[in-house]
């Protein structure tokens, strides 16, 4: 039996690439240019895809990628989205592909600078939810009570990961949305809706890291689903201000099935999942008012 | 056209003549009104370059890699911190070897918050990888950014184009203001043949070997040589097509001089009129204006010297603990030779203080009658 899928068979993502094995950013950029296709100029700051895309003069992706410097991304791609339309190109898609740090810490101003002007550019953020290029260091979007090299402490990560897309949303831009790998179809529709709208577009991939979530390479797809599934990642969009979630999870697993599965939640208690079980109800109750 | 023009007018008029492709700006006093005046002639349509507000200089010049990468010409002003919150990315676009062209208005830096000019902040990026060109008047602010295009265009290294705060930027002179169609025949059309094409999947900048990196680095520091002799050309073209000449070094009234003053920057100007009043009283004094900082014209500054002349070097700026930068440099650039001239190093006119005629002709004649210390700077504050 052949299941008939909306996914585009073409593959701009080639099979020699460095990731790790099951590394959910790998997946993410598979089906980002399945949606986005070429056309496409990718700009990528310091992050694991500065690895992945490969060493001079290889390029594991089937189309132009002009690596930048960590705070610079969003800077660099309105630069290079102004001197192609300057050279008499309106139709190139540019796209920022950065990391959760590149994105919530160090490259946010430069984010907020590109957000406010409304470049016409597609910003996506691969959130593996720590510095994961550098050794797995806490970052911005570091979930509380998640172990990190830099949260060692009994009980993880002391602070709530920042409410990255919310501050987007307050920069008032056309397009605001959340994927997953585990669920490519509403990915890769996304993506092709995204390239379609102009302005400052705004993706942000869940990217589950074998070895820096602590989880068998195997279990990339089931913890993305999971994390969908439980509730603790949700998948939006926000077009032109209106929220809508993309797939209403009435029955929500319980949030422990996908934190159990994750060595960098080992130290957990039953006490503090419970907690966590709360903060997800609590943001459900605002998504479900909004939608 | 002959107009009276501010310095920065006369830079951002440059721009426009030019036909940049790309402006990424921020605000930075004595900076701003380049940006302004850009931005306004946009607006009236005179300018058909895109302009980008970014919310930063880091920024500026990061927008500044993405255009300049796809081969649009691409320009940004700065000043002082401006200047040094860019440092990052001086390095990345010389690495990544893009034609960019920046002015950057001298302003001393803080801490403590100073507005004045001195050259601290442009020559502490020396090592980044850029051309640097000083300029003494407001004609030669412009003559200088079309200049700056075409050597970076031809070698792929980025120019900063460098004066006074103030001094320069925001006094009026009278600029000869040049015909767009002689522009166009002096700084041809950009076409980089290493340009990123949507159609090709390359990537830029990405991961070298060690010694692909040496070797990089290598090439860069010949080419950045191999400059003086594209700015010599350029100097050559420019006259051809303009009628004034730009060169690495200018020398004024040095041929049978003792003692020659060796200044850049506007204060070269100031200097001219000092050398002709050392001249009215019989003084043997001479003037060496040094106009190209990076490539460092050492060679041309070897065939210049000889051994019983002495160079009293003025630095509006310094190395902490050392020499001012001009006499460092110079200094090193004669130490090949096996007869060489007594240096002597004078740093005036830190934060915008004036460098006046009077201070000149006192530094003149300290290096002259051999009262300065050779081993060390001379910090000269001007009692008037």
């Amino acid at each position: 039996m052949t299941i008939k899928t909306s996914i585009p068979e073409s593959e701009l993502l080639s099979a020699g690439h460095l990731a790790c094995q099951g590394c959910g950013a790998t997946l993410a950029m598979r089906y980002a240019l399945k949606g986005l296709g070429k056309e496409t100029v990718l700009v990528t700051p310091a992050c694991c895809w500065t690895i992945l895309a490969g060493p001079a003069p290889r390029l594991s992706v089937g189309v132009p990628l002009l690596h930048c410097p960590f705070a610079t991304a969003a800077a660099t791609a309105s630069g290079l989205k102004a001197g192609l339309v300057a050279k008499g190109d309106e139709k190139t898609q540019v796209v920022v592909w950065a990391g959760d740090g590149g994105t919530f810490d160090i490259g946010l101003q430069a984010l907020s600078g590109a957000a406010d002007r409304n470049e016409d550019i597609l910003y996506v953020c691969y959130d593996n939810e720590a510095y994961m290029n550098t050794g797995i260091q806490r970052s911005g979007g570091t979930p509380q009570k998640a172990w990190t090299m830099t949260t060692q402490g009994k009980g993880g990560s002391e602070r709530p990961k920042k409410d990255l897309d919310s501050i987007l949303e307050a920069h008032h831009i056309p397009y605001i949305a959340t994927v997953t790998p585990g669920y490519p179809e509403d990915m890769v529709r996304k993506f092709k809706k995204a390239r379609g709208i102009k302005g400052f577009r705004f993706i942000r991939v869940l990217s589950p890291c074998p070895p820096g979530w602590k989880h068998d390479s195997s279990d990339t797809v089931d913890l993305s689903k999971l994390a969908v599934q439980t509730g603790s990642f949700a998948l939006y969009e926000i077009e032109d201000g209106a929220f809508r979630l993309s797939m209403k999870t009435p029955k929500r697993k319980a949030v422990g099935e996908y934190l159990k599965r994750q060595g960098r939640f080992r130290h957990l208690t039953e006490k503090d999942i419970v907690e966590m079980q709360e903060v997800v109800d609590a943001a459900w109750k605002r998504y479900e008012s909004r939608s | 056209m002959r107009k009276v023009l501010m310095g920065n007018h006369a830079a951002a008029v440059g721009v426009k003549l030019a036909r940049t492709d790309v402006v990424s700006a921020y605000p930075i006093t004595p900076q701003t009104q380049i940006i302004e005046m850009l931005n306004d002639l946009g607006e009236s349509g005179q300018f058909t370059g895109r302009f980008i507000k970014v919310e930063s200089e880091h920024s500026a010049m990061a927008a500044c890699l993405g255009s300049a990468t796809v081969g649009a010409r691409s320009f940004t002003a700065t000043s002082s911190q401006g200047l040094a919150y860019m440092h990052e990315m001086l390095h990345w676009v010389s690495g990544a070897r893009l034609p960019i062209v920046m002015v950057d208005v001298n302003r001393a830096m803080g801490a403590p918050w100073i507005l004045w000019t001195d050259q601290t902040d442009s020559l502490s990026q020396r090592d980044t990888g850029w051309m640097q060109f000083y300029c003494s008047s407001n004609q030669e602010i412009l003559d200088s950014v079309l200049m700056a295009y075409r050597v970076a265009e031809q070698v792929l290294i980025p120019a900063m184009v460098v004066y006074d705060g103030f001094t320069l930027s925001h006094t009026y002179e009278p600029v000869d203001v040049p015909d767009q169609k002689l522009v166009d025949e002096f700084l041809p059309k950009l076409e980089n043949a290493y340009a990123l094409r949507p159609d090709t999947a390359e990537a830029f900048s990405a991961l070298p070997s060690p010694k692909e990196y040496y070797r990089l680095k290598a090439r860069l520091d010949h080419d950045m040589t191999r400059a003086l002799g594209v700015f010599e050309e350029a100097g050559k073209r420019f006259e051809e097509i303009f009628g004034r000449r730009y060169r690495l070094i200018e020398p004024y009234r040095c041929e049978d001089a003792d003692t020659i003053l060796v200044v850049s920057g506007a204060p070269a100007s100031t200097a001219q009129a000092a050398v002709d009043d050392l001249r009215k009283q019989g003084c043997r004094a001479g003037l060496l204006k040094m106009r190209a900082f990076r490539p460092f014209p050492a060679e041309a500054l070897r065939d210049f010297v000889r051994p019983g002349t002495r160079l009293a070097v003025v630095d509006r700026n310094y190395s902490q603990g050392h020499h001012g930068i001009f006499c460092e440099e110079i200094k090193s650039a004669l130490f090949p030779l096996k007869s060489r001239p007594e240096v002597y190093g004078f740093i005036a006119g830190l934060g915008g203080g004036d460098i006046t005629p009077e201070l000149l002709k006192e530094i003149w004649k300290e290096a002259d009658e051999g009262r300065a210390d050779a081993s060390t700077a001379n910090w000269m504050e001007d009692a008037r």
